[in-house]
């Protein structure tokens, strides 16, 4: 290949004509796929060649709002492309024979619209005036839902590689340098400053030194690396490469839980692509620097994420951690020097080198700089994909973002950072979303899920989860996780079944202080996090379920008592039929009563009752 | 050299660079616990109940994998590493069976040992415990995983001679165990009966079937002896109880050095005085053979012949 910018203008002007054209584009990431968008996609097909329209069709990966997923987008040349929510195939004939044909959008189905300059529709919300994207800034994620993943055309066209060329153009430690200075943390968790760690591996001495990317996410609830491998593969290799290149290192391994079929087939092909074209392997681009990359399947182990763990998986081990130091900057893969960095962390790095680190660190607070990913999932309106600048509060995403609780409920709690995190309540929604403020809050950044709660929701139901989670994913190695997370669980899993004693809230804690304080790897070091958070938070809940056998919340069945109110019932009877126990009796006629020694809770009277008479408490 | 200056416990200490915080506390004469701790196999960093209060660290160190620094002020018996390992004993002892009354390891376990230091005197956490079955299944070893407080130095000293490996952790969170290729027993297994396994082990989990019910360690004199039967030059245990030689047992096993089965009973024969039975594993049974055949000395006695 001769130089990539020469190339790049016949690709960049091949994709502005391809705007000019009217066209059809699904979104078929997982999210979309999973709802469907296959099936749409085969539709429109069909329509297409029915009607035998002149339209380009296209997919994409997704843009975000995976609550509107299959979505699907529309456009005319010189207007707005309009991205329509919850498309089924029976949707698909009215929406091309209005949109392609009439010219004129489906208002009620469109969720946004995208004016790359030429006319707007009215009555649709411009993507960045939207309720969703009007507080995201979107720069990892500007490529998710507006390029095609599987060609490199378009990922050269929106800007793609142009980070690397440049640096191939820099010294190494200018580009160090820059990442110091964009103030970009890694963005699997622990927040570590890139630049120092870049630095620590290109300091230290080894005649091999390697490239890591983190691409297990493994947390429950947590799709961001997700969606950017899958829709973004590109970007995460040239991070990699800029990384290789400014550190030293000539190979790459990307370690990606094999549960995600999809991102491993995509970064397959943009691998073989990225080397047809000379910009992996050897000579890169016409200079000598070399860069080799292979894709490593992890089986999908919640602790294979921790680093070293991850390390020993490659090297074909147990997925154990190892005990630091040595830092895997200085012993990393095969012992030798390595950089292991997140998948968004690798993405952010082509922007920084192209935009200079001062842009990045323009955005953010003072000490957590840039923007972040964010899954949101729960009990909101708008579940799916944020990208916001560091700093936004906890409110602005739950209320502007998320659109706020579903059904109408209550908020109760946000959890934050994953199975390790904590759970905040309503009075830290205005807590800013940055590494420190969410560690001072008793939470923790994470990799960025953050789960909504409303008030239907048990808190020690919610630790007890978390723990069922944590403990079976413990890799057994160090005492205090694997045998005191049982403990804890075990606790828990008493308290809410209304066998609880004043003393275990105190076998909670003192527990929680040794796993944290000696567990080996940071899964055991912040595996009480729910507990503790949970009981700073919501200690009157623990309370309620141990001393008065309540559960505040109606979730924990055990402690649920049903009873007939007496003036409401008319004796139909109904309720006696539902029981599969036995414990309604009554005359015909006459109020019936529940035996609270038989009943066992399931719950089946209650919906059958036409007149609310039987009641939950 | 270069040196490295430290306060431990308040005591001005000076080590070599690169000494581990375990050593340079035991060489001051401190006293720090340690399961998992293998001179052969070190900074595994398992068991946890050799923490330490580093000040300005975040927690509590792990002192047999963390190097000694200048200038590092270091606790061993402070408030809060005595919670912590007493919390580390009583999360081991939820799940063990204490019957240490009749107990091979008696005396001689550290488990045992701890809990009496650390004032722990019964399970009081509650909950499950495992029930593993009790794995007697090889004529030398056996296996009691109810036991096994999950140090992994049997593991990692099967590991360290090449192509043995026979056993390794399996499963996750609470139900990890050491198992056998597939979660078999040690007769099925692809296990030499070395015993280097049982010299390392810390408690009862691992003991050797032929001293099992017949003696107490603080009845018996321990005596080293070498094996002359190749160069490796292995060292054993005689062990005596009232003068009479009952058996011999591994030493701490180094690096490589094979143990062999061969070279343990060869010293049985030679020096115990009611040497056991040997058996030998004949396709995937255990059969009793002469002793000239387990110590493969049919072809030269043919020779002789
Ligand atoms: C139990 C556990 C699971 C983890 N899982 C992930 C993961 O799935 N992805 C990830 O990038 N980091 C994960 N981490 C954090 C990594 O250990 C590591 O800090 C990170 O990948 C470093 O990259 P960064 O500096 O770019 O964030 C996990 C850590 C722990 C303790
Ligand atoms: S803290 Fe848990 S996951 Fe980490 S090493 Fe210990 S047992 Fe394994
Ligand atoms: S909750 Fe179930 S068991 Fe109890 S009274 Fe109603 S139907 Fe019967
Ligand atoms: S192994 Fe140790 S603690 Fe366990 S029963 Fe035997 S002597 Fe007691
Ligand atoms: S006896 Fe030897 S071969 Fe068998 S498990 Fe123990 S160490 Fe491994
Ligand atoms: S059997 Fe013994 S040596 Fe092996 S892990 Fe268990 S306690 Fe440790
Ligand atoms: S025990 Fe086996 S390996 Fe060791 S010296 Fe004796 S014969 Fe050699
Ligand atoms: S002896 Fe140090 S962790 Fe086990």
């Amino acid at each position: 290949m001769g130089s990539l910018k020469e190339v790049r203008s016949s690709i960049e002007e091949a994709y502005k004509k391809k705007l000019d054209r009217p066209r059809i584009i699904v979104g078929l990431g997982t999210c979309g796929m999973a709802a469907g968008g296959t099936k749409v996609m085969a539709a429109i097909e069909t329509e297409v060649e029915k009607l035998g329209l002149d339209v380009d069709l296209d997919f994409t990966s997704c843009i975000g709002m995976c609550y509107a997923e299959p979505v699907v987008e529309m456009g005319l040349p010189g207007a707005a492309s309009v991205v329509y929510g919850g498309v089924y195939p029976e949707d698909v004939a009215q929406l091309i024979e209005s949109h392609m044909v009439n010219k004129t959008p489906v208002t009620d189905k469109a969720e946004i619209q995208i004016s790359a300059g030429g006319a707007t529709y009215e009555g649709i919300p411009v993507m960045e005036k939207s309720p969703y994207y009007e507080k995201q800034v979107r720069s990892v994620t500007s490529r998710l839902g507006r390029t095609n993943p599987e060609r490199i055309e378009d990922y050269i066209a929106t800007g793609g590689y142009a980070g690397l060329e440049k640096a191939l153009t820099m010294e190494p430690q200018e580009i160090i340098n820059q990442v110091k200075i964009s103030g970009l943390r890694g963005r699997g968790g622990g927040g570590f400053p890139t630049g120092t760690k870049w630095q620590f591996v290109a300091d230290a001495v080894g005649d091999k030194k390697y490239i890591v990317c983190n691409a297990d996410e493994g947390d429950p609830g947590a799709f961001m690396d997700r969606s950017v491998l899958e829709g973004d593969p590109h970007a995460i290799m040239e991070g990699m490469m800029i990384a290789g290149y400014a550190i030293g290192a000539n190979e790459g391994v990307i370690y990606c839980r094999a549960e995600y079929p999809l991102a491993i087939k995509r970064l397959n092909m943009a691998i073989a692509v990225a080397e047809e074209m000379g910009i992996l392997g050897d000579n890169i681009m016409g200079t000598d620097f070399n860069f080799k990359l292979r894709i490593k399947a992890g089986a999908g182990a919640f602790v294979c994420g921790e680093e070293t763990a991850l390390l020993n998986s490659i090297e074909g081990k147990r997925g154990m951690p190892r005990v630091r130091p040595p830092f895997p900057a200085h012993k990393g893969l095969w012992q030798k020097p390595t950089c292991l960095n997140n998948v968004e962390t690798f993405a952010n790095i082509p922007f920084i080198v192209r935009n200079g680190g001062d842009w990045y660190a323009s955005m953010g607070t003072e000490k957590s700089k840039g923007s972040k990913v964010f899954c949101l999932t729960g009990k909101i309106n708008n579940t799916g994909l944020a990208e916001v600048p560091m700093g936004i509060t906890l409110r602005e995403v739950v209320f502007n973002i998320a659109g706020g609780i579903a059904d109408g409920k209550k908020f109760k709690a946000v959890q934050s950072g994953g199975p390790s995190g904590g759970c905040l309540p309503a009075e830290q929604l205005d807590l800013p979303i940055d590494y420190d403020s969410l560690i001072s809050g008793g939470a923790m950044m994470g990799s960025g899920g953050l789960v909504v709660m409303d008030e239907g929701t048990c808190m020690v139901d919610v630790a007890k989860f978390f723990l069922n989670f944590t403990q079976l994913e413990s890799c057994g190695k160090c005492t205090p996780c694997r045998e005191g997370t049982k403990r804890l669980l075990e606790i828990l899993e008493r308290i809410c079944d209304g066998l609880g004693v004043p003393e275990d809230i105190d076998t909670l804690e003192r527990l929680a202080k040794t796993i944290k304080t000696s567990a080996l790897c940071a899964l055991g070091q912040t595996a009480p996090n729910p507990v503790l958070t949970t009981l700073r938070y919501f200690r009157n809940e623990y309370e309620a379920h141990i001393n008065e056998k309540r559960c505040p919340a109606g979730v924990c069945p055990e402690l649920l008592t049903y009873a007939i109110v007496e003036d409401k019932c008319v004796g139909c009877g109904v309720c006696i039929k539902a029981c599969p126990v036995g414990a309604i009796t009554g005359e015909k006629k006459a109020a019936h009563t529940i035996d609270a020694s038989k009943c066992v809770k399931c719950g089946a009277c209650v919906p059958k009752c036409k007149f609310d008479a039987i009641v939950q408490a | 050299m270069s040196t490295v200056a430290l306060t431990i416990n308040g005591q001005e200490v000076t080590v070599p660079k690169g000494t581990r915080l375990l050593d340079a506390a035991t060489g001051a004469g401190f006293f720090i616990p340690t399961f998992c701790h293998d001179e052969n196999s070190p900074n595994y960093g398992g068991c946890r109940i050799c923490v330490v209060e580093v000040k300005g660290a975040r927690n509590l160190v792990a002192s047999c994998c963390a190097e000694a620094l200048d200038g590092m002020v270091v606790e061993t018996e402070s408030e809060a590493v005595v919670e912590a390992r007493k919390t580390i004993l009583e999360l081991m002892l939820a799940n063990h069976p204490v019957d240490c009354l009749t107990c091979d390891k008696a005396g001689d376990c550290r488990l045992q040992d701890y809990a009496f230091r650390y004032d722990v005197k019964a399970p009081t956490l509650g909950g499950e415990r495992k029930d593993y079955e009790f794995d007697d299944s090889n004529p030398y070893i056996n296996r009691d995983m109810n036991k096994c407080i999950l140090c992994a130095k049997c593991v990692r000293t099967c590991q360290d001679v090449e192509e043995r490996a026979v056993i390794s952790l399996a499963y996750r969170g609470f139900n990890t165990k050491v198992a056998p290729a597939l979660d078999g027993n040690l007769a099925t297994s692809e296990c030499v009966s070395c015993g280097r396994c049982v010299s390392v082990c810390p408690v009862g989990a691992l003991t050797y079937k032929s001293l099992s019910g017949k003696t107490r360690s603080w009845e018996v004199a321990k005596e080293q002896v070498t094996c002359t039967w190749c160069d490796a030059g292995c060292q054993f245990d005689l062990l005596r109880k009232n003068g009479k030689a009952v058996g011999v047992v591994a030493k701490a096993p180094s690096e490589g050095r094979p143990l062999c089965l061969k070279g343990r009973l060869g010293l049985e024969l030679r020096y115990n005085d009611e040497p056991m039975a040997p058996m030998i594993k004949k396709g995937d049974q255990y059969v009793e053979v002469s002793w000239a055949e387990a110590l493969g000395l049919d072809e030269i006695i043919e020779k002789l012949k």
